[in-house]
């Protein structure tokens, strides 16, 4: 007699499913099916090959978490295409909007001599080593040619303190070119912070200047991984964060790490010293394939599988901090989860597809060539200029932009489309790096199975969502990292 | 609980009367301003001439000037100047359109609707009731220009089309500042042209709260009884989302809904990040619910950490979220910087349990509606234990 009908009344009226495009992955206990803009479903192995068959019933709780992710749909439902379209539109929303980190090497000359250098610094006396004022200014011209509304300019070297008369130059042209452009400007300086002087602190403050440093760990790992003269490049650095925050603010410096095969058993003393700085971030890095640290065999001094162990302890030792109440966060892991929980797409310029190479950012170095990436400029210095776009002298911004040196890899190693990356479930939470696949096999795609990118990418990918999906703490945690 | 629609207690009329949508002034008003105005009277002196009505709180043997007067029933002797009411022709039924002392007025437009809620607190009815948006056109032009907010119910409002969209104008144009809120199902702004025509209302003060109960249209259609009713009415959002306009997504927790509660708010979270907020709502024990509740009852208790986790994965999303109709005892202490005042005062009201507790001021309390089931783990809280939320603040 009820005017109300069942929940079955509601079922599909028949099993005439559309399958919408998804990628899948067997982990051990289950089948990952991820689709297009990166939503998952873990599914058991007879539940994918209901899905595989075309066997699936009008209604289940498997078609129920299908449709939820839309993954099926009934041929006369609209909705799931244009959820699916939405969310794709918002994934490549700022493509348009190229090129948004503009690094100026001011000089590549640097007082410190670290074996791991991807940069190949000269020694600090050379001071053709240093970027001229006509170059900046070209470069600048440039910049403000790019499209986006947000511009970064990142100081790097070799050590930019030691050309700090150019910083100087360049912020207080590019903030009179600004006055007119209103575009959102920002600056900031890659420093060791060995040569900080209170002037350089006036200068941050106000100009609104971030600083970003180099922290490998405790004392005596930093300052054997970090040679100075007078062996104090840590006390040097440790002193610097503590300056910065308290004449910029706590929240206008971050830290890199760099790992060696020092660090590798290290990872809760490296974490340790992060927090006892007072830092909320640190960034457990991976070593990548180029400058001095392919010269002196830094980067085969161990493998992708080490590294992952020691990533997995350190995220492990991290997220036992947090639930002792430190709010300190892996910034690897928070790239990641963004792209996996939300539909926002970081500007990380090594995990996004299509590469960030140009179009995420852009290089001119102290001579003026403009590289497509700082380690396309890492590779020139080795002497393969495969990523040099032109001369900020000689090219024009077209030149720059639509030369073949740029959209031959651009296009090449879209991951969407590239060999074994468009099969991949985790393809929508990677990138493309065909600066590091063109240095370590010699062409832009690379050759997956034996990718260090792509061996150590999946490793984490499968890592964070291991613990997402078991672990309530670790995901209360990710979750607030997404939202970062 | 506070009436909102009575039969008078008696009726002197000398003439038919020539309005059914009163706005009620006191014998104060001036001369210029009494045409049309119900005055409501305390005492004798207050039968000034002027007035269109005249409503008096006790028996009266019959106004001095033999106008038309209204007694009012012991349940309306809230009515005061400022209040809007709708008399029938024959003086015999009397509905509170408007209370100008509440936050809450929400004016019922239609009883009619194309869903039929497993809990509809309005149960749904069939015959023809545009009269009702006759009165809103009516009470808008009542209302003083400074009216902070005013909220539309039903039935299903869209159902009017563009005379709908005609009331939304004139709310605009006479009502600038108030905070216009309007309750709907979503389905028809599946219609871009109609989306579009809303947006065309070009009211920055005017949202819409638009439910929804599942992740996937089986379980919502089966809620709201209609098949096809999800996919029209995810649509529809989106429509409203490329529009730029203001969305509230509302989602009423009951045993249907509360399994799927994290699902749902993922998917929300996924789908619709744009909305600007997210209500996670405590049923109402009324209407159809009433009928239903074997089929819709649940201890809030018993969905206690899936509602933390669905607030969190909306939350960190940076999707304003709300948790409403939920009493602070019954929550996780993460949520309380979540949980509003959103029970309408004239149906709000607390347990004996609630004197003592030291968080009353700052809870909701219950649905007059709650006597029909209240979770058995009501409990005061000490005053001594009410400090401030142990953890996460809203991020967004």
């Amino acid at each position: 007699m009820s005017k109300f009908q069942a929940p079955e009344a509601f079922s599909p009226s028949s099993a005439s499913w559309k399958l919408l495009p998804f990628r899948f992955e067997r982990l051990n206990s289950h089948v990952l099916l991820t689709n297009m803009v990166g939503e998952r479903v873990a599914v058991s192995e007879s539940d994918f090959a209901q899905i595989a068959d075309d066997g699936l019933p009008a209604d289940s709780e498997l078609v129920r978490r299908l449709r939820a992710a839309q993954i099926i749909m009934q041929p006369d439902e609209k909705a799931p295409l244009e959820l699916l379209a939405l969310k794709t539109r918002t994934r490549y929303r700022t493509l348009p909007e190229s090129t948004g980190l503009h690094i100026f090497v001011v000089s590549l000359r640097c007082e410190h001599a670290c074996p791991y250098c991807q940069v190949s610094r000269q020694s600090s006396d050379t001071d053709r080593f240093d970027m001229s004022t006509e170059t900046a200014r070209r470069a600048l011209d440039l910049t403000f040619r790019s499209p986006s509304q947000s511009l970064k300019i990142e100081f790097q070297g070799g050590e930019p303190l030691l050309n700090f008369p150019l910083i100087r130059e360049i912020v207080v042209e590019a903030e009179r070119r600004n006055a007119q452009l209103g575009r959102d400007l920002s600056f900031v300086i890659a420093t060791n912070l060995a040569l900080l002087t209170d002037e350089v602190l006036d200068f941050c403050a106000d100009h609104d200047i971030y600083i970003s440093t180099s922290l490998d760990g405790p004392a005596e790992l930093h300052n054997k991984n970090r040679p100075r003269p007078g062996r104090d490049s840590w006390e040097r650095a440790v002193d610097g964060i503590r300056r910065v925050r308290e004449a910029l603010g706590a929240d206008r410096v971050a830290a890199l790490m760099t790992t060696t095969a020092r660090s590798l058993d290290r990872v809760s003393d490296i974490v340790d010293c992060y927090v006892e700085q007072g830092l909320t971030e640190i960034f457990l890095r991976p070593l990548s394939p180029y400058g001095f640290a392919v010269k002196t065999k830094a980067y085969s001094a161990y493998g992708t599988d080490r590294w992952l162990a020691f990533y997995e302890e350190g995220l492990n030792y991290i997220l036992e901090l947090n639930r002792k109440g430190v709010g300190l966060t892996e910034r690897f892991a928070a790239i990641i989860l963004k792209k996996m929980l939300t539909n926002e797409v970081p500007r990380y310029v090594d995990l996004v597809s299509p590469s960030g190479i140009g179009i995420g950012a852009l290089v001119y170095n102290y001579d003026g060539d403009v590289y497509a990436s700082d380690e396309g400029r890492m590779l020139a210095e080795m002497g393969d200029e495969t990523f040099r776009l032109g001369n900020v002298h000689t090219a024009s911004y077209a030149d720059i932009m639509l030369s073949d040196s740029l959209l031959q890899p651009l296009e090449e190693s879209f991951a969407a489309s590239a060999p074994m990356c468009s099969d991949c479930a985790f393809e929508p939470y990677c990138g493309s790096d065909p600066v590091y696949h063109y240095a370590t096999t010699g062409d832009f795609v690379g050759r997956k199975p034996l990718s260090g990118f792509c061996r150590r990418n999946m490793g984490v990918f499968k890592l964070l969502i291991d613990k997402y999906e078991t672990d309530p703490h670790a995901r209360a945690v990710f979750l607030d990292w997404a939202g970062r | 609980m506070i009436a909102l629609r009575a039969r008078a207690a008696n009726v002197q009329l000398s003439a038919p009367l020539d309005r059914t949508v009163w706005l009620l002034t006191d014998a104060t008003t001036a001369t210029a301003q009494r045409k049309g105005r119900a005055c409501v009277v305390r005492d004798d002196d207050d039968f000034r001439d002027g007035y269109g009505l005249y409503l008096t709180h006790d028996p009266l043997a019959r106004s001095p000037n033999g106008a038309n007067t209204l007694q009012l029933p012991p349940l309306l002797r809230h009515l005061e100047a400022g209040d809007v009411i709708s008399v029938s022709e024959d003086g015999q039924q009397i509905r509170v359109l408007w209370r100008h002392r509440s936050h809450h007025n929400h004016i019922l437009l239609t009883e009619r609707c194309d869903h039929y809620c497993l809990m509809c607190s309005q149960p749904p009815k069939r015959g023809a009731d545009d009269w009702l948006l006759r009165d809103a056109f009516e009470l808008i032009r009542l209302l003083p220009r400074t009216t902070p907010g005013i909220g539309f119910t039903g039935g299903e409002p869209t159902l009017y089309g563009d005379d709908l969209l005609r009331l939304l104008k004139l709310c605009r144009n006479l009502l600038p500042f108030a905070a216009v809120h309007i309750l709907s199902n979503g389905r028809r702004f599946s219609d871009f042209s109609f989306a579009a025509g809303w947006a065309a209302v070009e009211n920055a003060n005017m949202m819409v709260g638009i439910p929804i109960y599942g992740a996937e249209p089986s379980l919502h259609d089966y809620v709201v009884q209609a098949r096809g009713a999800f996919d029209d009415t995810v649509r529809g959002i989106l429509n409203l989302g490329q529009l730029r306009q203001r969305i509230e997504v509302r989602v009423v927790i009951h045993k249907q809904t509360a399994p799927r509660l994290v699902e749902i708010a993922e998917f929300i979270a996924r789908n619709l990040p744009f909305v600007e907020q997210v209500a996670l709502m405590g049923l109402e024990v009324t209407g159809f619910a009433r009928a239903n509740l074997d089929d819709l009852w649940i201890d809030p208790v018993d969905y206690r950490d899936d509602l933390v986790e669905a607030v969190r994965r909306l939350d960190r999303r940076r999707v304003r979220t709300m948790v409403y109709n939920h009493q602070l005892c019954l929550l996780d202490r993460e949520l309380w910087p979540f949980a509003g005042k959103s029970i309408s005062d004239w149906k709000n009201e607390y347990h004996p349990e609630c004197l003592k507790c030291g968080a009353a001021h700052e809870c909701g309390g219950f649905f007059h509606s709650s006597k029909y089931r209240v979770s058995p783990h009501i409990k005061a809280i000490p005053p001594d234990e009410v400090a401030a939320p142990k953890a996460l603040l809203p991020l967004s």
